[in-house]
Protein backbone atom coordinates (compact mmCIF):
# COMPACT_ATOMS: atom_id res chain seq x y z
CA UNK A 1 0.00 0.00 0.00
CA UNK A 2 3.06 2.43 0.92
CA UNK A 3 4.56 1.63 -2.06
CA UNK A 4 1.72 2.08 -4.19
CA UNK A 5 1.53 5.16 -2.62
CA UNK A 6 4.96 5.99 -3.29
CA UNK A 7 4.45 5.85 -7.06
CA UNK A 8 1.14 7.16 -6.87
CA UNK A 9 2.21 10.48 -9.21
CA UNK A 10 4.17 8.11 -11.97
CA UNK A 11 0.87 6.30 -12.68
CA UNK A 12 -1.01 9.42 -13.52
CA UNK A 13 -0.44 12.84 -14.73
CA UNK A 14 -3.63 14.15 -14.06
CA UNK A 15 -3.87 17.02 -11.96
CA UNK A 16 -7.08 16.47 -10.20
CA UNK A 17 -6.31 13.19 -9.20
CA UNK A 18 -3.56 14.18 -7.58
CA UNK A 19 -4.91 17.01 -5.93
CA UNK A 20 -7.83 14.64 -4.22
CA UNK A 21 -4.68 12.50 -3.36
CA UNK A 22 -2.94 15.67 -1.28
CA UNK A 23 -6.25 16.67 0.32
CA UNK A 24 -7.08 13.07 1.59
CA UNK A 25 -3.11 12.77 2.47
CA UNK A 26 -4.11 16.11 4.42
CA UNK A 27 -7.04 15.15 6.32
CA UNK A 28 -4.92 11.92 7.24
CA UNK A 29 -2.45 14.26 9.21
CA UNK A 30 -5.09 15.70 10.55
CA UNK A 31 -7.23 13.06 11.55
CA UNK A 32 -3.91 11.45 13.10
CA UNK A 33 -3.80 14.57 15.20
CA UNK A 34 -7.42 14.70 16.38
CA UNK A 35 -6.90 10.93 17.18
CA UNK A 36 -4.99 11.15 19.93
CA UNK A 37 -7.69 13.80 21.28
CA UNK A 38 -10.55 12.05 20.63
CA UNK A 39 -9.38 8.43 20.20
CA UNK A 40 -7.21 7.82 22.14
CA UNK A 41 -7.94 10.41 25.61
CA UNK A 42 -11.52 9.95 24.84
CA UNK A 43 -12.00 14.46 24.91
CA UNK A 44 -14.42 14.95 22.00
CA UNK A 45 -13.39 18.11 20.47
CA UNK A 46 -14.75 19.71 17.78
CA UNK A 47 -12.65 22.54 16.80
CA UNK A 48 -9.81 20.67 15.80
CA UNK A 49 -9.77 22.86 12.55
CA UNK A 50 -8.75 25.75 15.00
CA UNK A 51 -4.86 24.40 15.61
CA UNK A 52 -4.75 23.51 12.05
CA UNK A 53 -5.13 27.37 11.30
CA UNK A 54 -2.94 28.50 14.15
CA UNK A 55 -0.48 26.80 11.78
CA UNK A 56 -1.54 28.20 8.79
CA UNK A 57 -1.86 31.49 9.75
CA UNK A 58 1.41 31.52 11.37
CA UNK A 59 3.74 30.26 8.41
CA UNK A 60 1.66 32.54 6.22
CA UNK A 61 2.56 35.82 7.87
CA UNK A 62 5.66 34.77 8.99
CA UNK A 63 6.74 33.45 5.55
CA UNK A 64 4.97 36.41 3.42
CA UNK A 65 5.94 39.91 5.84
CA UNK A 66 8.79 38.65 7.78
CA UNK A 67 10.49 36.49 4.81
CA UNK A 68 10.88 33.25 7.26
CA UNK A 69 11.45 30.07 5.46
CA UNK A 70 8.45 28.19 5.82
CA UNK A 71 10.32 24.74 7.65
CA UNK A 72 11.44 27.65 10.00
CA UNK A 73 7.67 29.12 10.75
CA UNK A 74 6.93 25.23 12.21
CA UNK A 75 8.22 26.03 15.29
CA UNK A 76 6.84 29.22 16.16
CA UNK A 77 3.53 27.41 14.57
CA UNK A 78 3.76 24.40 17.48
CA UNK A 79 4.63 26.71 19.90
CA UNK A 80 1.55 28.65 19.23
CA UNK A 81 -0.64 25.75 19.20
CA UNK A 82 0.51 24.20 22.60
CA UNK A 83 -0.34 27.37 24.24
CA UNK A 84 -3.86 27.60 23.08
CA UNK A 85 -3.88 23.73 23.56
CA UNK A 86 -3.34 24.77 27.47
CA UNK A 87 -5.81 27.63 27.37
CA UNK A 88 -8.57 25.71 25.67
CA UNK A 89 -6.97 22.59 27.99
CA UNK A 90 -7.36 23.98 31.48
CA UNK A 91 -10.75 25.38 31.93
CA UNK A 92 -12.02 22.12 30.01
CA UNK A 93 -10.85 19.51 32.38
CA UNK A 94 -14.06 18.60 34.40
CA UNK A 95 -16.29 19.06 31.51
CA UNK A 96 -17.67 15.33 29.67
CA UNK A 97 -18.90 15.13 26.71
CA UNK A 98 -21.57 17.45 25.07
CA UNK A 99 -20.24 20.14 27.21
CA UNK A 100 -16.50 19.48 26.25
CA UNK A 101 -17.88 19.00 22.26
CA UNK A 102 -19.87 22.85 23.08
CA UNK A 103 -16.48 24.61 24.26
CA UNK A 104 -14.31 22.83 21.54
CA UNK A 105 -16.63 24.20 18.78
CA UNK A 106 -16.75 27.65 20.39
CA UNK A 107 -12.83 27.72 20.66
CA UNK A 108 -13.05 27.03 16.86
CA UNK A 109 -15.07 29.98 15.83
CA UNK A 110 -12.95 32.50 18.30
CA UNK A 111 -9.94 31.20 16.13
CA UNK A 112 -11.76 31.69 12.57
CA UNK A 113 -13.42 34.56 13.92
CA UNK A 114 -10.27 36.37 14.83
CA UNK A 115 -8.74 35.32 11.47
CA UNK A 116 -11.44 37.30 9.38
CA UNK A 117 -11.01 40.35 11.55
CA UNK A 118 -7.73 40.80 12.23
CA UNK A 119 -5.53 43.40 9.64
CA UNK A 120 -2.43 40.74 10.26
CA UNK A 121 -4.24 38.02 9.10
CA UNK A 122 -5.66 39.63 5.61
CA UNK A 123 -9.41 39.65 7.25
CA UNK A 124 -11.73 37.80 5.40
CA UNK A 125 -9.54 37.21 1.87
CA UNK A 126 -6.31 35.68 4.03
CA UNK A 127 -3.22 35.76 3.00
CA UNK A 128 -1.90 35.08 -0.77
CA UNK A 129 1.31 34.91 -2.49
CA UNK A 130 3.36 32.09 0.11
CA UNK A 131 6.50 31.16 -0.88
CA UNK A 132 7.07 27.51 -1.69
CA UNK A 133 8.16 24.98 0.98
CA UNK A 134 12.30 24.50 0.56
CA UNK A 135 14.89 22.40 2.19
CA UNK A 136 18.21 23.57 0.96
CA UNK A 137 18.23 24.03 -2.58
CA UNK A 138 15.31 21.52 -3.29
CA UNK A 139 12.50 23.57 -3.86
CA UNK A 140 9.01 21.96 -3.46
CA UNK A 141 6.72 23.96 -6.46
CA UNK A 142 4.78 20.87 -7.96
CA UNK A 143 1.65 19.18 -7.07
CA UNK A 144 3.11 15.96 -7.27
CA UNK A 145 5.73 17.33 -4.81
CA UNK A 146 3.75 18.21 -2.30
CA UNK A 147 1.80 14.93 -2.64
CA UNK A 148 5.66 13.48 -1.45
CA UNK A 149 5.73 15.97 1.09
CA UNK A 150 2.55 14.96 2.87
CA UNK A 151 3.11 11.29 1.72
CA UNK A 152 6.06 11.93 4.55
CA UNK A 153 3.87 13.88 6.92
CA UNK A 154 1.82 10.99 6.94
CA UNK A 155 4.03 8.32 7.68
CA UNK A 156 5.90 10.01 10.40
CA UNK A 157 2.48 11.19 12.25
CA UNK A 158 1.27 7.65 11.75
CA UNK A 159 4.63 6.15 13.34
CA UNK A 160 4.79 8.83 16.28
CA UNK A 161 0.88 7.91 17.20
CA UNK A 162 1.14 4.44 17.04
CA UNK A 163 4.76 4.93 19.19
CA UNK A 164 2.72 7.31 21.98
CA UNK A 165 -0.17 4.54 21.93
CA UNK A 166 1.99 1.95 23.28
CA UNK A 167 4.09 3.66 25.73
CA UNK A 168 2.82 4.59 29.30
CA UNK A 169 1.17 7.65 27.62
CA UNK A 170 -0.94 6.08 25.30
CA UNK A 171 -2.15 3.26 27.87
CA UNK A 172 -2.67 5.96 30.39
CA UNK A 173 -5.04 7.99 27.96
CA UNK A 174 -7.05 4.62 26.94
CA UNK A 175 -7.79 4.29 30.55
CA UNK A 176 -8.51 7.94 31.03
CA UNK A 177 -11.32 6.95 27.96
CA UNK A 178 -11.97 3.77 29.42
CA UNK A 179 -12.62 4.57 32.86
CA UNK A 180 -11.62 7.72 35.07
CA UNK A 181 -12.36 6.88 38.46
CA UNK A 182 -10.46 3.91 37.67
CA UNK A 183 -7.59 5.37 36.12
CA UNK A 184 -7.11 7.42 39.14
CA UNK A 185 -5.95 4.09 41.15
CA UNK A 186 -3.36 3.78 38.71
CA UNK A 187 -2.17 6.70 40.08
CA UNK A 188 -2.80 8.41 36.68
CA UNK A 189 -2.43 12.35 37.18
CA UNK A 190 -6.03 12.74 35.07
CA UNK A 191 -5.79 16.55 34.63
CA UNK A 192 -1.89 16.39 33.11
CA UNK A 193 -2.77 13.09 30.87
CA UNK A 194 -5.76 15.71 29.20
CA UNK A 195 -3.42 18.31 28.90
CA UNK A 196 -0.78 16.11 27.01
CA UNK A 197 -3.85 15.04 24.78
CA UNK A 198 -4.47 18.27 23.66
CA UNK A 199 -0.89 19.07 23.46
CA UNK A 200 -0.15 16.52 21.12
CA UNK A 201 -3.37 16.73 18.53
CA UNK A 202 -2.40 20.49 18.36
CA UNK A 203 1.43 19.77 17.55
CA UNK A 204 0.19 17.36 14.61
CA UNK A 205 -2.29 19.93 13.57
CA UNK A 206 -0.18 22.82 13.33
CA UNK A 207 2.39 20.90 11.88
CA UNK A 208 -0.58 19.79 8.97
CA UNK A 209 -0.95 23.55 8.67
CA UNK A 210 2.19 24.96 8.24
CA UNK A 211 2.71 22.88 5.55
CA UNK A 212 -0.63 23.38 4.00
CA UNK A 213 -0.16 26.88 3.68
CA UNK A 214 2.63 27.00 1.12
CA UNK A 215 1.03 23.94 -0.60
CA UNK A 216 -1.76 26.50 -1.21
CA UNK A 217 -0.14 29.32 -1.70
CA UNK A 218 -3.18 31.13 -0.19
CA UNK A 219 -4.96 30.79 2.88
CA UNK A 220 -8.07 32.21 3.78
CA UNK A 221 -10.43 32.15 6.97
CA UNK A 222 -13.26 29.99 4.93
CA UNK A 223 -10.75 26.93 5.04
CA UNK A 224 -10.57 26.35 9.10
CA UNK A 225 -14.30 26.94 10.05
CA UNK A 226 -16.40 24.32 11.56
CA UNK A 227 -17.11 21.96 9.02
CA UNK A 228 -12.94 21.33 8.64
CA UNK A 229 -13.48 20.41 11.71
CA UNK A 230 -16.57 18.00 11.47
CA UNK A 231 -14.84 16.41 8.59
CA UNK A 232 -11.76 15.46 10.58
CA UNK A 233 -14.08 13.95 13.19
CA UNK A 234 -15.87 12.20 10.67
CA UNK A 235 -12.41 10.70 9.16
CA UNK A 236 -11.59 9.51 12.41
CA UNK A 237 -15.33 8.48 13.66
CA UNK A 238 -15.54 6.33 10.24
CA UNK A 239 -12.36 4.84 10.74
CA UNK A 240 -12.63 4.01 14.16
CA UNK A 241 -11.40 6.01 17.27
CA UNK A 242 -8.13 5.47 18.72
CA UNK A 243 -6.56 3.02 15.41
CA UNK A 244 -4.08 4.73 13.73
CA UNK A 245 -5.00 2.37 10.20
CA UNK A 246 -8.43 3.16 10.79
CA UNK A 247 -8.79 7.31 11.05
CA UNK A 248 -6.17 7.22 7.73
CA UNK A 249 -8.44 4.93 5.94
CA UNK A 250 -11.73 7.03 7.26
CA UNK A 251 -9.97 10.40 6.02
CA UNK A 252 -9.62 8.71 2.55
CA UNK A 253 -12.77 7.72 2.90
CA UNK A 254 -14.39 11.20 3.99
CA UNK A 255 -12.23 13.28 0.62
CA UNK A 256 -12.48 10.61 -1.72
CA UNK A 257 -15.73 9.65 -1.41
CA UNK A 258 -17.56 12.41 -2.46
CA UNK A 259 -15.46 12.87 -5.32
CA UNK A 260 -16.23 9.74 -6.88
CA UNK A 261 -19.70 10.41 -6.81
CA UNK A 262 -19.39 13.86 -8.49
CA UNK A 263 -21.17 13.33 -11.53
CA UNK A 264 -24.66 12.89 -8.89
CA UNK A 265 -23.46 16.94 -8.60
CA UNK A 266 -25.85 17.91 -6.15
CA UNK A 267 -26.81 14.84 -4.79
CA UNK A 268 -23.65 13.35 -4.02
CA UNK A 269 -23.31 14.44 -0.47
CA UNK A 270 -26.84 13.41 0.25
CA UNK A 271 -25.89 10.01 -1.01
CA UNK A 272 -22.59 10.20 1.31
CA UNK A 273 -24.92 11.80 4.22
CA UNK A 274 -26.98 8.69 4.30
CA UNK A 275 -24.15 6.01 3.97
CA UNK A 276 -22.15 7.40 6.54
CA UNK A 277 -25.76 6.66 8.75
CA UNK A 278 -25.97 3.46 7.26
CA UNK A 279 -22.48 2.64 8.47
CA UNK A 280 -22.84 4.29 11.74
CA UNK A 281 -25.96 1.89 12.37
CA UNK A 282 -23.80 -1.07 11.10
CA UNK A 283 -20.51 -0.28 12.26
CA UNK A 284 -20.72 2.21 15.13
CA UNK A 285 -17.36 1.56 16.10
CA UNK A 286 -15.98 2.69 12.63
CA UNK A 287 -14.66 0.78 9.70
CA UNK A 288 -11.18 -0.47 10.99
CA UNK A 289 -11.93 -0.16 15.07
CA UNK A 290 -8.62 -0.19 17.47
CA UNK A 291 -8.03 -3.96 17.59
CA UNK A 292 -9.18 -4.62 13.68
CA UNK A 293 -5.13 -5.04 12.60
CA UNK A 294 -3.81 -6.62 15.58
CA UNK A 295 -1.91 -9.06 14.41
CA UNK A 296 -0.72 -7.10 11.81
CA UNK A 297 -0.04 -4.31 13.91
CA UNK A 298 2.12 -5.83 16.25
CA UNK A 299 4.03 -7.96 13.53
CA UNK A 300 5.02 -4.18 12.29
CA UNK A 301 5.47 -2.21 15.73
CA UNK A 302 8.27 -5.07 16.61
CA UNK A 303 9.83 -4.48 13.09
CA UNK A 304 9.71 -1.00 13.81
CA UNK A 305 10.42 -1.00 17.60
CA UNK A 306 11.41 -3.88 18.53
CA UNK A 307 9.41 -3.91 20.88
CA UNK A 308 8.79 -6.82 23.28
CA UNK A 309 7.39 -9.93 22.78
CA UNK A 310 4.94 -10.73 25.81
CA UNK A 311 3.94 -14.24 24.63
CA UNK A 312 7.90 -15.22 25.32
CA UNK A 313 7.55 -14.03 28.66
CA UNK A 314 5.41 -16.47 29.90
CA UNK A 315 7.24 -18.76 32.02
CA UNK A 316 4.55 -21.34 32.86
CA UNK A 317 1.12 -21.97 31.68
CA UNK A 318 0.41 -22.70 35.62
CA UNK A 319 0.86 -19.80 37.79
CA UNK A 320 4.69 -19.43 39.63
CA UNK A 321 5.92 -20.09 43.05
CA UNK A 322 6.93 -16.98 43.19
CA UNK A 323 5.75 -13.54 42.65
CA UNK A 324 6.45 -10.22 41.69
CA UNK A 325 7.58 -9.27 44.76
CA UNK A 326 9.85 -11.95 45.09
CA UNK A 327 12.96 -10.68 43.65
CA UNK A 328 12.98 -8.30 46.29
CA UNK A 329 15.35 -9.40 49.67
CA UNK B 1 3.29 -3.66 66.12
CA UNK B 2 3.72 -1.00 63.19
CA UNK B 3 0.60 0.25 62.40
CA UNK B 4 0.75 1.02 58.19
CA UNK B 5 -2.66 2.46 58.38
CA UNK B 6 -4.25 4.55 61.53
CA UNK B 7 -7.31 5.64 61.37
CA UNK B 8 -8.32 8.23 64.16
CA UNK B 9 -12.12 9.97 64.41
CA UNK B 10 -12.85 9.60 60.95
CA UNK B 11 -16.71 10.60 60.17
CA UNK B 12 -18.45 10.66 56.78
CA UNK B 13 -21.70 12.94 56.20
CA UNK B 14 -23.42 12.79 53.37
CA UNK B 15 -26.57 15.45 54.45
CA UNK B 16 -27.68 13.85 57.39
CA UNK B 17 -26.76 10.22 57.11
CA UNK B 18 -23.98 9.44 59.06
CA UNK B 19 -21.93 7.19 56.38
CA UNK B 20 -19.31 6.80 58.40
CA UNK B 21 -19.36 7.51 62.33
CA UNK B 22 -16.08 8.36 64.57
CA UNK B 23 -14.13 5.46 62.93
CA UNK B 24 -10.54 4.47 64.70
CA UNK B 25 -8.52 1.72 63.57
CA UNK B 26 -5.03 0.63 63.77
CA UNK B 27 -3.75 -1.90 60.96
CA UNK B 28 -0.53 -3.59 61.12
CA UNK B 29 1.70 -3.54 58.06
CA UNK B 30 1.42 -7.56 59.21
CA UNK B 31 -2.19 -7.79 59.17
CA UNK B 32 -4.75 -9.59 56.60
CA UNK B 33 -7.55 -7.20 57.43
CA UNK B 34 -11.25 -7.81 57.22
CA UNK B 35 -13.93 -5.52 57.08
CA UNK B 36 -17.54 -6.94 57.30
CA UNK B 37 -20.80 -5.96 58.76
CA UNK B 38 -24.08 -5.66 56.67
CA UNK B 39 -25.16 -3.84 53.44
CA UNK B 40 -24.84 0.00 53.86
CA UNK B 41 -22.85 -0.26 56.88
CA UNK B 42 -20.38 1.49 55.18
CA UNK B 43 -17.42 -0.71 54.56
CA UNK B 44 -16.83 0.98 50.96
CA UNK B 45 -17.32 4.63 52.18
CA UNK B 46 -14.70 3.70 54.67
CA UNK B 47 -12.70 2.39 51.45
CA UNK B 48 -13.21 5.31 49.26
CA UNK B 49 -12.20 8.18 52.15
CA UNK B 50 -8.55 6.04 52.66
CA UNK B 51 -7.86 6.32 48.75
CA UNK B 52 -9.13 9.58 48.08
CA UNK B 53 -12.17 8.95 46.34
CA UNK B 54 -14.45 10.52 49.34
CA UNK B 55 -13.05 12.79 51.54
CA UNK B 56 -14.19 12.80 55.08
CA UNK B 57 -16.05 14.84 56.72
CA UNK B 58 -13.79 15.17 60.35
CA UNK B 59 -10.95 12.89 61.26
CA UNK B 60 -7.68 12.16 59.95
CA UNK B 61 -6.20 9.04 57.96
CA UNK B 62 -2.47 8.50 58.33
CA UNK B 63 -0.28 5.84 56.30
CA UNK B 64 3.22 5.28 57.68
CA UNK B 65 2.85 8.16 60.02
CA UNK B 66 2.10 10.68 57.17
CA UNK B 67 -1.58 12.33 56.78
CA UNK B 68 -3.12 11.23 53.83
CA UNK B 69 -6.74 12.61 54.47
CA UNK B 70 -8.04 14.75 51.55
CA UNK B 71 -5.14 13.61 49.11
CA UNK B 72 -6.32 13.16 45.24
CA UNK B 73 -7.09 9.32 44.69
CA UNK B 74 -4.02 9.37 41.88
CA UNK B 75 -1.74 10.62 45.11
CA UNK B 76 -2.99 7.91 47.39
CA UNK B 77 -2.07 5.41 44.78
CA UNK B 78 1.19 6.83 44.26
CA UNK B 79 2.15 6.25 48.16
CA UNK B 80 1.16 2.61 47.05
CA UNK B 81 -2.28 2.15 48.60
CA UNK B 82 -3.55 0.46 45.95
CA UNK B 83 -7.57 -0.64 45.86
CA UNK B 84 -9.95 -2.64 43.42
CA UNK B 85 -13.31 -1.88 43.34
CA UNK B 86 -16.86 -3.74 44.12
CA UNK B 87 -17.87 -3.36 40.57
CA UNK B 88 -14.64 -4.37 39.12
CA UNK B 89 -13.28 -1.78 37.09
CA UNK B 90 -11.03 -2.63 34.01
CA UNK B 91 -10.39 -1.04 31.32
CA UNK B 92 -12.60 -3.03 28.82
CA UNK B 93 -11.16 -2.05 25.17
CA UNK B 94 -8.00 -2.33 27.15
CA UNK B 95 -6.31 -6.27 26.25
CA UNK B 96 -5.65 -7.74 29.77
CA UNK B 97 -1.92 -7.32 29.29
CA UNK B 98 -2.43 -3.10 28.86
CA UNK B 99 -4.85 -3.26 31.96
CA UNK B 100 -1.76 -4.32 34.04
CA UNK B 101 0.47 -2.12 32.39
CA UNK B 102 -1.81 0.65 33.32
CA UNK B 103 -1.50 -0.66 36.90
CA UNK B 104 2.58 -0.22 36.73
CA UNK B 105 2.30 3.31 35.31
CA UNK B 106 4.11 4.64 37.95
CA UNK B 107 6.69 2.32 37.28
CA UNK B 108 7.88 3.33 33.83
CA UNK B 109 10.34 5.55 34.40
CA UNK B 110 10.13 6.97 30.64
CA UNK B 111 9.75 10.92 30.44
CA UNK B 112 8.17 12.51 27.92
CA UNK B 113 10.96 13.40 25.95
CA UNK B 114 12.37 9.95 25.62
CA UNK B 115 8.94 8.41 24.96
CA UNK B 116 8.40 11.01 21.98
CA UNK B 117 11.93 11.36 20.29
CA UNK B 118 12.64 7.63 21.34
CA UNK B 119 15.61 6.49 22.71
CA UNK B 120 16.88 3.40 24.77
CA UNK B 121 15.59 4.25 28.19
CA UNK B 122 11.93 4.48 26.69
CA UNK B 123 12.49 0.85 25.48
CA UNK B 124 14.42 -0.53 29.01
CA UNK B 125 11.45 0.58 30.72
CA UNK B 126 8.75 -0.90 28.99
CA UNK B 127 10.55 -3.97 28.49
CA UNK B 128 10.73 -4.19 32.27
CA UNK B 129 7.40 -3.15 32.92
CA UNK B 130 5.99 -5.89 30.30
CA UNK B 131 8.12 -8.71 32.48
CA UNK B 132 6.78 -7.10 35.77
CA UNK B 133 2.99 -7.39 34.04
CA UNK B 134 3.66 -10.72 32.90
CA UNK B 135 4.79 -11.83 36.40
CA UNK B 136 1.98 -10.47 37.82
CA UNK B 137 -0.39 -12.39 35.24
CA UNK B 138 1.60 -15.80 36.14
CA UNK B 139 1.36 -14.70 39.79
CA UNK B 140 -2.96 -14.53 39.45
CA UNK B 141 -2.96 -17.71 36.95
CA UNK B 142 -3.86 -15.27 34.00
CA UNK B 143 -0.66 -15.37 32.13
CA UNK B 144 -2.53 -16.96 28.85
CA UNK B 145 -5.04 -14.63 28.98
CA UNK B 146 -2.70 -11.35 28.18
CA UNK B 147 -3.86 -10.67 24.43
CA UNK B 148 -7.70 -10.85 24.99
CA UNK B 149 -9.58 -7.95 25.52
CA UNK B 150 -10.27 -6.89 29.25
CA UNK B 151 -13.89 -6.54 28.39
CA UNK B 152 -14.30 -9.88 26.65
CA UNK B 153 -12.85 -11.97 30.37
CA UNK B 154 -15.43 -14.15 32.48
CA UNK B 155 -16.13 -12.45 35.81
CA UNK B 156 -13.81 -14.45 37.80
CA UNK B 157 -11.58 -14.01 35.46
CA UNK B 158 -11.58 -9.92 35.65
CA UNK B 159 -11.42 -10.00 39.32
CA UNK B 160 -8.12 -11.67 39.19
CA UNK B 161 -6.72 -9.07 36.58
CA UNK B 162 -7.88 -6.25 38.65
CA UNK B 163 -5.70 -7.68 41.47
CA UNK B 164 -2.61 -8.54 39.08
CA UNK B 165 -3.14 -4.88 38.33
CA UNK B 166 -2.89 -4.01 41.85
CA UNK B 167 0.26 -5.91 42.21
CA UNK B 168 2.27 -4.86 39.77
CA UNK B 169 2.56 -1.76 41.34
CA UNK B 170 4.41 -3.28 44.46
CA UNK B 171 1.80 -1.50 47.04
CA UNK B 172 2.62 -1.23 50.13
CA UNK B 173 -1.43 -1.97 51.31
CA UNK B 174 -3.94 -3.50 49.04
CA UNK B 175 -7.29 -2.90 49.49
CA UNK B 176 -9.90 -5.11 47.89
CA UNK B 177 -13.44 -4.65 48.15
CA UNK B 178 -15.30 -8.11 47.98
CA UNK B 179 -12.77 -10.20 46.09
CA UNK B 180 -14.79 -13.36 46.21
CA UNK B 181 -18.03 -11.76 45.66
CA UNK B 182 -20.49 -13.61 42.79
CA UNK B 183 -17.26 -16.26 41.78
CA UNK B 184 -17.72 -19.98 41.81
CA UNK B 185 -16.65 -21.66 44.48
CA UNK B 186 -13.56 -23.32 42.41
CA UNK B 187 -13.04 -19.47 41.45
CA UNK B 188 -13.40 -18.68 45.36
CA UNK B 189 -10.58 -20.85 46.02
CA UNK B 190 -8.27 -19.78 43.55
CA UNK B 191 -8.84 -15.96 45.02
CA UNK B 192 -8.19 -16.68 48.59
CA UNK B 193 -5.22 -18.51 47.56
CA UNK B 194 -4.02 -15.51 45.69
CA UNK B 195 -5.12 -13.18 48.47
CA UNK B 196 -2.97 -15.88 50.87
CA UNK B 197 -0.10 -14.96 48.65
CA UNK B 198 -0.51 -11.46 48.69
CA UNK B 199 -0.09 -11.19 52.31
CA UNK B 200 2.63 -13.77 52.75
CA UNK B 201 4.58 -11.69 50.47
CA UNK B 202 4.29 -8.99 53.15
CA UNK B 203 1.61 -6.76 52.14
CA UNK B 204 -0.81 -5.18 54.19
CA UNK B 205 -4.34 -6.50 52.95
CA UNK B 206 -7.38 -5.23 54.32
CA UNK B 207 -10.36 -6.40 52.47
CA UNK B 208 -13.89 -6.20 52.59
CA UNK B 209 -15.71 -9.50 52.06
CA UNK B 210 -19.33 -10.28 52.82
CA UNK B 211 -18.07 -14.70 52.30
CA UNK B 212 -17.78 -15.38 56.31
CA UNK B 213 -16.13 -18.63 56.40
CA UNK B 214 -13.72 -16.77 53.58
CA UNK B 215 -12.95 -14.30 56.19
CA UNK B 216 -12.89 -16.79 59.00
CA UNK B 217 -10.28 -19.12 57.13
CA UNK B 218 -7.42 -15.96 55.94
CA UNK B 219 -7.81 -13.30 58.09
CA UNK B 220 -6.14 -12.26 60.74
CA UNK B 221 -8.24 -9.63 62.08
CA UNK B 222 -11.83 -8.44 61.65
CA UNK B 223 -13.48 -5.14 61.99
CA UNK B 224 -17.38 -5.31 62.65
CA UNK B 225 -18.98 -2.11 60.86
CA UNK B 226 -22.62 -1.41 61.59
CA UNK B 227 -24.23 1.92 60.78
CA UNK B 228 -20.65 3.87 59.87
CA UNK B 229 -19.55 1.85 63.49
CA UNK B 230 -16.68 -0.05 64.76
CA UNK B 231 -18.81 -2.29 66.79
CA UNK B 232 -15.88 -4.91 67.20
CA UNK B 233 -12.10 -5.43 66.31
CA UNK B 234 -9.73 -7.72 67.15
CA UNK B 235 -9.17 -11.93 66.37
CA UNK B 236 -11.41 -13.76 64.06
CA UNK B 237 -12.39 -16.27 66.89
CA UNK B 238 -13.25 -13.42 69.07
CA UNK B 239 -15.70 -11.60 66.80
CA UNK B 240 -17.43 -14.52 65.63
CA UNK B 241 -18.50 -14.98 69.05
CA UNK B 242 -19.87 -11.49 70.40
CA UNK B 243 -22.87 -10.90 70.85
CA UNK B 244 -23.54 -7.43 69.63
CA UNK B 245 -22.16 -8.61 66.08
CA UNK B 246 -24.02 -11.98 65.88
CA UNK B 247 -27.04 -9.57 66.52
CA UNK B 248 -26.00 -7.10 63.47
CA UNK B 249 -23.94 -9.29 61.25
CA UNK B 250 -26.28 -12.44 61.42
CA UNK B 251 -30.02 -11.20 61.78
CA UNK B 252 -30.69 -12.19 65.46
CA UNK B 253 -29.92 -13.98 68.81
CA UNK B 254 -29.74 -17.58 68.18
CA UNK B 255 -30.67 -19.39 71.05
Amino acid sequence: MVVLAAFFPQFTQNQYYLGVAFQAEMLMCLALGLNIVVGYAGLLDLGFAAFFAIGAYTTGILSTKEHWSILASIAPGVVIAVICALIIGFPTLRLRSDYLAVVTLGFGEIIQTIAINLNQTGGPTGIYAIPAFSIGSIVVNSNAGYYYVFLILVIIFALFSTRLRYSRLGRAWLCIREDEDAAKAMGINISHYKLYAYMFGAVLGSITGSLYAPALTAISPASFGFSESLLIVMAVAIGGLGSVWGVMFGAAVVEIFPEVFRQFAQARLLIFGILLVFLMVMRPRGLFPERAFQGLGARLRSRFFKSIDPAALIVSDGVKTSGPRAEEP
Amino acid sequence: MTAVLEIEHLTLRFGGVNALNDLSLQIDQKALHAVIGPNGAGKTSFFNCLTGYYRPTSGVARFQGSDITGLGAAKVAALGIRRTFQNIRVFPKMSVLENVLAGGHLRATANLLSITVGGPGFRQSERELHKEAMASLEFVGLADQFNNLAGDLPYGMRKRMELARVLIANPIVVLLDEPAAGVSSVEREELSRVIRRIHDNGTCVVMIEHDVDLVMEIATEVTVLDHGRIIASGLPEEVRNDAEVIRAYMGRDRK
